[in-house]
């Protein structure tokens, strides 16, 4: 098999999607379809060739063909992410490969299960990738996402799943603020817990597939709910991230 | 110079172990979590740990057997496949070289599957468990090993990527070829050698 080859991608647009969190739009000389939930190991090389790489969830659907969409949170002191945030411009080139991973991804012949999301902060990336494909290819198949973040202006992707929401109606969309919520917020203003995640799961009338991505403790907990509540470990797919330095 | 290079990037923090961190790894000093699915909770009293396959006569310990064996520490610098490395682990456990006296080998076992509860598997050549090179990991920092990050038991083979020290391990299976595991099959390198980059399959 031949290696995951390193390519030059040109960041061709730059979206500012919350006061932490950009994506970075690549343009790819050899573009490879992936799956909604994958993911693209970017390398930054400094002058004097030291070498630093992280792993990206891909937020774009594969139908978004020749390029694709790394939505990236700025992390305190974070010596990849705030090189992205501070030091590149449109037209500047980002050394990728990928797409990789073949686990946390959500496949065609999944879209006839009822699907439950649930993600925390910059945890929503690969879950949108699975939205967003779901959504182009039709499916009727229900689904809700819990979505965590932290203030109203963490949200990201805020005005599309919002859209979304509104315009398919086998799509739900629930939010929890868990430090301030907006103004005449009704919903939940807590953390994700067991109690959260079985309200939300009895609407399903059939057995979701479960998405689950975030921190740790996000992930462990709905998780671990998921399989108090009887769900076999062979729907839950996580994927948990941070703190992890950088 | 390198051929490519981003202008205005370099290293933030000092390198201060940089020989001991493979490349493309960077030095964390917490402990991130990496698991696929649920934490499983194996209660003591239910605990097994087997060698089967390729054995002469398979044996199955319960918690108690199983610790009553040789303990030893170990020292060890570990590497995930997802970019972080932590150094100077310390660990208590038990020696796969200890458990290997337990039982005779047939001549032709080469390869082991590693085992556990949730149904994960992770395969590593057997030589890569000898002579002292993996241990099965009790203790961490000197408490019980905490069940989100294998506990009570999880092999531990630092000198390959970290998916290879299964967590919550229940047994090894030893084999005439090799087969591949949990992410093995998910594209994942057949051996993981952190120092050669072997992430994924296609770097082998």
């Amino acid at each position: 098999m031949a290696r995951i080859q390193w390519q030059l991608g040109k960041v061709t647009t730059i979206i500012q999607e919350t006061p932490r969190v950009k994506t970075f739009r690549l343009q790819l000389p050899q573009w490879i379809p992936h799956l909604p939930g994958q993911h693209y190991d970017l390398r930054l090389t400094a002058e004097d060739g030291y070498q630093a790489e992280r792993s990206y969830s891909i937020a774009s659907a594969p139908e978004q063909t020749g390029e694709i969409d790394l939505t990236i949170e700025r992390i305190d002191d974070g010596e990849i992410s705030g090189y992205l945030h501070e030091g590149v411009r449109v037209g500047d080139q980002l050394e990728v490969r990928g797409p990789i991973g073949g686990y946390f991804a959500w496949h065609d012949g999944m879209a006839d299960r009822p699907l439950f999301l649930v993600g925390g902060g910059s945890g929503i990336v690969p879950l949108m990738a699975i939205l967003r494909h779901r959504s182009i290819l039709g499916a009727t198949n229900p689904t809700r996402l819990l979505y965590s973040v932290r203030t109203p202006e963490d949200l990201i992707y805020g005005t599309e799943l919002q859209n979304l929401a509104r315009q398919d109606p086998s799509f739900e969309l629930v939010l929890t603020f868990t430090r301030q919520a907006p103004p005449d917020w009704s919903g939940y203003h807590r953390r994700i817990d067991g109690s959260m995640v079985e309200q939300e799961i009895r609407p399903f009338s059939e057995q979701p597939i479960s998405f689950i991505c975030g921190p740790t403790q996000l992930v462990e907990s709905v998780a671990n709910e998921l399989a108090a509540i009887g769900f076999p470990p062979s729907v839950i797919y996580t994927e948990r991230f941070g703190p992890t330095g950088s | 110079m390198p051929s490519f290079f981003n202008p205005g990037f370099g290293r933030k923090r000092p390198a201060t172990h940089a020989e001991r961190i493979p490349p493309g790894q960077y030095e964390t000093h917490d402990w991130p979590v990496l698991t696929a699915g649920p934490t499983p909770r194996i209660p003591l009293a239910n605990w097994t740990f087997s060698l089967d396959g390729l054995v002469e006569s398979p044996v199955k310990w319960s918690w108690e057997q199983f610790t009553a064996l040789p303990q030893q520490s170990f020292t060890n610098d570990i590497h995930c496949v997802t970019k972080w490395s932590k150094l100077d682990t310390h660990w208590q456990g038990i020696s796969i070289e200890t458990l290997l006296e337990q039982v005779t080998l047939k001549p032709e076992a080469r390869y082991v599957m590693a085992y556990s509860y949730g149904e994960y598997t992770t395969n590593i050549p057997l030589e890569d468990l000898r002579h002292g090179k993996a241990f099965i990991g009790l203790h961490f920092e000197g408490s019980p090993l905490a069940a989100e990050h294998g506990g009570p038991a999880r092999l531990v083979v630092p000198h390959l990527y970290f998916w290879k020290s299964a967590k919550w391990i229940t047994g090894l299976r030893f084999m005439e070829h090799d087969q591949p595991g949990f992410w093995e099959r998910g594209g994942y390198s057949m051996y993981g050698n952190p120092w050669n980059e072997q992430r994924y399959r296609s770097d082998d």
